[in-house]
């Protein structure tokens, strides 16, 4: 089974941007594990959560016909922590889409505050990696992270 | 109407230091994107968008970086670019300052400078 480090899609514009929402709750163990005593989100999965929430976006916008794989990360700049009970919003959007990757932007909020800022670079990789041979099927793509759209019940704007 | 060169070269530059994450005085017009500016493949892509949108040109696919002649094996034989290879080259890269390569045809040399993506550039805005 996957992490998936999203609980579900709040809005989702196809190939344009999406925002999803994460909860953080103190039964999390991994809230512990940075500092004793003070339970917070750490940042490498907020950047998880972000990179689920764009790539999601970025393979939706070709139909899930590629295999979307997070390239590199631009930039990652945080300004305040997360704590347990927060809602963690990721705000994404495409900033340029052709037939080998895509860049993406955003910001991860809570209560209307930016927690950070984001840029990262996803990779069509069956487009990029001549000579490499890949698994047929979109072991990317798998059934859990498209049971995200249909939680979103959006069936009317994204055909799965 | 025409930009400079160094009009343009300002431009390229700021695209490097963003995308790659590089100090201003790095980015000189020798320095090699991958050997001393430490770009990766994904580079690439990150570089031709963030042109894209400097420039508001349109970059069609291996027309700045035709990273395709280094994987035809009629091109390259045992690390060295073929006499035909050379040719498509000239063809296709007329922005590559060749000097290098014709006195040693490896592929080692096939290395692109800050001036290959100016000369890109210029040939594309300027025509």
């Amino acid at each position: 089974m996957r992490w998936i480090w999203i609980d579900k899609f709040l809005s989702f514009e196809s190939g344009k941007s999406a925002v999803a929402v994460k909860h953080a709750t103190l039964a999390e163990e991994h809230l512990h594990d940075l500092y004793p005593d003070f339970p917070i989100v750490p940042h490498s999965l907020m950047v998880e959560g972000f990179a689920q929430t764009a790539g999601i976006l970025v393979g939706e916008a070709r139909k899930f016909a590629e295999k979307v794989i997070l390239a590199k990360i631009t930039r990652a700049t945080f300004h305040r922590l997360v704590r347990p009970g927060d809602a963690i919003e990721f705000h994404a959007r495409i900033d340029q889409l052709s037939e080998h990757g895509a860049s993406t932007s955003g910001q991860i909020l809570c209560d209307g505050q930016t927690v950070a800022e984001i840029e990262m670079m996803f990779s069509h990789i069956d487009q990029n990696m001549s000579g490499l041979a890949f698994p047929e099927h979109n072991f990317v793509f798998t059934d859990q992270f498209k049971q995200l759209l249909e939680t979103y019940r959006c069936g009317d704007v994204i055909s799965l | 109407m025409a930009m400079s060169r160094d009009e343009i070269y300002a431009k390229v530059k700021e695209v490097l230091v963003d995308a790659l994450g590089v100090d201003d005085e790095e980015v000189t017009p020798k320095a090699t994107l991958r050997g001393d500016l430490g770009a990766e493949s994904i580079d690439f892509l990150d570089i031709a968008f963030r042109l894209e949108k400097a420039f508001g040109i349109k970059i069609p696919r291996g027309e700045m970086f035709p990273e395709d002649l280094f994987t035809n094996a009629a091109y390259v034989k045992d690390g060295k670019i073929t006499p035909e290879g050379l040719a498509e080259m000239k063809k296709r890269m007329p922005h590559f300052d060749f000097t290098e390569l014709e006195k040693d045809p490896n592929i080692e040399n096939v290395q692109f400078t800050v001036d290959t993506v100016v000369n890109y550039i210029q040939s594309k805005v300027n025509g």
